[in-house]
């Protein structure tokens, strides 16, 4: 059989639902099941973040049992991060990065479906443990033992899900990277490459280093509690904070998996609308570079007040906030991008711009973390909530939003109502500083973060978070309508370029994009490349 | 073989495969949950239709994969994808393993000689909570967690299985090379001595268990010593199980003339596995039975 004959068999034919969405070797089918699915999982875990702000909107127990609370705040972490912000990075990737670097598919498209499957029944699995004995774990989503090791019957389930999610991550990021360095159509130099696909590269390896790290140490947690080890008990030459350890190792790392190819996205918006090419193209892929190295080296400063070694703590201290400097580069250049710029202001700039003031607000609170002895203060309260919601509302799924605003067109080939997306982006950047604004006081006055009561002297602001939160929550179910609009019922055909300065392979293509984005390599205009020689 | 038309990309047929994958590693999820949680037999049961379900499908799935690769459908570019792939999947292989690699260095430099009263920290937690405890290894931790054991000897089965492993690595380069020569006698007879070495290696590590547990009380239960023991090795010794059966695979393929100087993906990729399962080795048997 000829592949000429095969890229022809495998185009746009009738094909089942089954076919079609359990069987996929498509790209932007197994994007879009990635989208759905994490958009599905935002309002799961927001829906738990609701709750919680319920329960806190006034000092006294409300609503439920306070293991209940433990269990909504240890869930809603875990969905937010694997159910949520991940996926939706991994379905970007998934549209975005064929399109982007003139392949046809991803490198590895059968191993896609594979990672994709992965999810659902993973939180199939874990969300299943809020019907069991003992229920949902309630530890935390940082599963530290030995308070882990006291859940109920949930345990089992909850590692058994990370490992399946931990497999689907990193058999996610071998598939990009595969597509990275080996579909690039002749002529797409690494150097050209849109900044999505740069952040992603780098992402991945990030994936591929971590994952596997935090599937040995719930490993470990699993063998502690049913084979009889004792990983973590002094008693037995063990240590609890050797957990801390091996698991920060990941979740540094993670925190910037998570928010990298936010970066990038930011960076492929920023241009567009400021009609000028990006400032500092090649600073910004070293910095991303530079801040994937880093968080390998600044894990402990989660753990400042566990009683490290004073050298310990100064060094994770220094290197933490050696961090600010690529990332001051990214914002920095992302500014110098928009200045002078002929600056239009439609949806996904909003956002995108939303996302450059929110993520600084949240870098500046770290750096504030970072220091040892101010940590010692901040550690454990609320204004970490704080700084985390920041970076992650405000950074990650900004970012997010902004980059469906962006491509959606693409996508679907329909323009959205852009009055309700600003109206979206509006009611989005006012509730979500009303939410955590005020938890940044609440941190500072020493309210402890994951309890479901507190001091009167902390009622006034957290009445003020909660119906920031409530407002927020609801604002998110405008996202929906202006999304089932567009895609089943917008008239407004998209043009195939879409936004007016718009370059890179992906506008070359028309909206909506065919089924196998290109069947055979584009050939490479350099002046058409949204980072390559900038002529225009 | 029909000719690949170089210019033209490839994208692999739809496949129920990947979803079945799922189905079957969600069943074994659910079985060897239900089983831990003592919902006998049917955690068991479960577990054991999802495990048959996963051996199906990589039957099914690499026979597909096979079949295509021997019509000549994938083209250089797909063949480097899979390279790719591999490559990085064995690299995050190594970060499983240094997760591991990562505790028992930890627990060895700092978290025994701070029970044992080192430093700071130290004289607080031996002075007020494990007098009298002081720093060695191997150590089952203050409380002796599992009781008196006796390490096994670097110098045993453990040195030998050292020399079998890394002459089985030489004798899957002596294969490959067979291999690129074209020598089909000699790669079929050197790839079947690496599996007879394999097999060797566990049968080994099995009675180094075994005489462990019966004989030296050391256990998964022998404090930290036996965990940090049992999970690097145990892992490691799951890693050489998967790669027997991975050369087995290959020797068959072998055996039926699949591959050639050209077209030795599936061969290359095990004999990568294989290298990499012998260099944990070695870094086991430098950091867990030597050091």
């Amino acid at each position: 059989m000829s592949s000429t004959a095969q890229a022809v068999h495998y185009g746009e034919h009738h094909q089942s639902f089954f076919e079609r969405w359990f069987m996929s070797t498509n790209h932007k089918d197994i994007g879009t099941l990635y989208l759905s699915f994490s958009f599905l999982m935002l309002f799961v875990g927001g829906s738990f973040a609701m709750l919680i702000r319920a329960e806190l909107f006034e000092p006294g127990m409300q609503l439920m049992q306070p293991y209940f609370f433990n269990e909504l705040t240890s869930m809603h972490g875990l969905i937010m991060i694997f159910g949520v912000i991940m996926p939706s990075f991994v379905g970007l990737a998934n549209w975005m990065i064929p399109m982007q670097i003139g392949a046809p598919d991803m490198a590895l498209p059968r191993l896609n479906n594979l990672s994709f499957w992965l999810l659902p029944f993973a939180f199939i699995l874990m969300l299943s443990t809020f019907f069991m004995p003992g229920g949902a774990p309630a530890a935390g989503w940082t599963m530290y033992p030995p308070l882990v090791l006291q859940g109920g019957e949930s345990i089992a389930f909850l590692i058994f899900s990370i490992h399946l999610l931990g497999i689907s991550s990193v058999l996610g990021s071998i598939n990009i990277i595969a597509t990275v360095l080996n579909m690039r159509a002749p002529g797409m130099d690494l150097l050209k490459m849109p900044m999505f696909c740069w952040s992603w590269l780098i992402t991945s390896f990030l994936v591929i280093a971590v994952m596997p790290v935090l599937s040995g140490a719930v490993t470990m947690v699993l063998f502690d509690r049913f084979f009889g080890t004792n990983f973590f008990n002094a008693a037995a030459g063990g240590d609890p904070v050797m957990y801390q350890h091996v698991f920060w190792f990941f979740g540094h790392p993670e925190v910037y998996i998570m928010i990298l190819p936010a970066f990038g996205i930011v960076s492929e918006i920023v241009p567009v609308f400021s009609r000028k090419p990006l400032f500092g193209y090649k600073a910004m892929v070293f910095a991303i570079a530079c801040i994937a190295f880093l968080s390998f080296l600044v894990w402990s400063h989660h753990m400042f007040t566990v009683g490290l070694p004073l050298g310990g703590e100064v060094f994770f201290m220094y290197a933490t906030m050696l961090i600010a400097v690529p990332t001051g580069v990214k914002i920095f250049n992302w500014v110098a991008t928009m200045w002078k710029g002929s600056l239009s202001f439609e949806t996904p700039m909003l956002w995108a711009i939303g996302f450059i003031v929110l993520f600084s607000i949240g870098g500046f609170s770290g750096v504030m973390m970072a220091l040892v002895p101010a940590d010692f203060q901040y550690y454990g309260t609320y204004f970490i909530v704080a700084h985390f919601h920041y970076v992650l509302v405000g950074g990650a799924l900004f970012s997010i939003i902004g980059a469906v605003y962006y491509w959606l067109p693409k996508w679907s080939g329909h323009m959205y109502s852009s009055f309700w997306g600003k109206l979206h982006f509006w009611s989005s950047v006012i509730s979500v500083n009303v939410l955590f604004f005020p938890q940044q006081f609440l941190g500072f006055a020493g309210m402890p973060r994951r309890i479901p009561d507190y001091n009167v002297a902390f009622a006034d602001w957290n009445m003020v978070s909660s119906i920031g939160g409530f407002w927020f929550g609801a604002t998110q179910l405008i996202f929906v309508g202006v999304v089932i609009h567009c895609v089943f019922f917008s008239k407004q055909k998209a043009t195939s370029r879409v936004w007016e300065h718009a370059y890179g392979l992906e506008w070359t293509l028309p909206s909506p994009a065919p089924h196998h984005s290109f069947t055979e390599p584009p050939a490479i205009d350099d002046s058409q490349l949204a980072h390559g020689t900038l002529t225009h | 073989m029909s000719p690949i038309d170089a210019n033209v990309y490839y994208v692999p047929h739809k496949s129920r495969w990947p979803f079945v994958a799922v189905i079957g590693m969600f069943l074994c999820m659910v079985g060897a949950a239900n089983w831990l949680n003592g919902h006998e037999p049917a955690g068991q049961i479960i577990l054991t239709i999802g495990a048959l379900t996963v051996i199906g499908m990589m039957f099914g799935w690499f026979g597909n994969v096979i079949g295509e690769s021997l019509k000549g459908t994938f083209n250089n570019q797909a063949d480097s994808s899979f390279r790719l792939g591999m490559m990085w999947f064995i690299m995050s292989e190594i970060f499983f393993f240094a997760a591991f690699f990562g505790g028992l260095f930890y627990i060895r430099t700092l978290v025994v000689p701070w029970l044992g009263g080192a430093g700071d920290k130290g004289i607080i937690t031996n002075g007020y909570i494990w007098q009298g405890f002081s720093a060695a290894w191997p150590t089952n931790g203050p409380q002796a967690v599992g009781g008196a054991f006796t390490a096994t000897s670097p110098w045993g089965i453990p040195l030998i299985n050292t020399l079998l492993l890394l002459s089985s690595s030489v004798t899957i380069t002596i294969a490959h090379h067979a291999l690129l020569a074209g020598k089909r006698k000699r790669l079929i007879g050197f790839l079947g001595l690496t599996i007879l070495l394999g097999v060797i290696f566990l049968g080994f590590q099995a009675h180094e268990y075994w005489e462990s547990y019966v004989h030296l009380n050391m256990t998964l239960h022998s404090g930290i010593y036996g965990a940090t023991f049992y999970i690097l090795t145990g892992f490691h010794g799951l890693h050489v199980t998967i790669g027997t059966i991975m050369l087995i695979v290959i020797w068959l393929r072998c055996m039926r003339g699949h591959f050639s100087r050209d077209h030795s993906f599936g061969f290359e990729a095990v004999s990568w596995y294989w290298h990499f399962v012998d260099v944990v080795w070695c870094c086991l048997f430098l950091f867990v039975y030597i050091l």
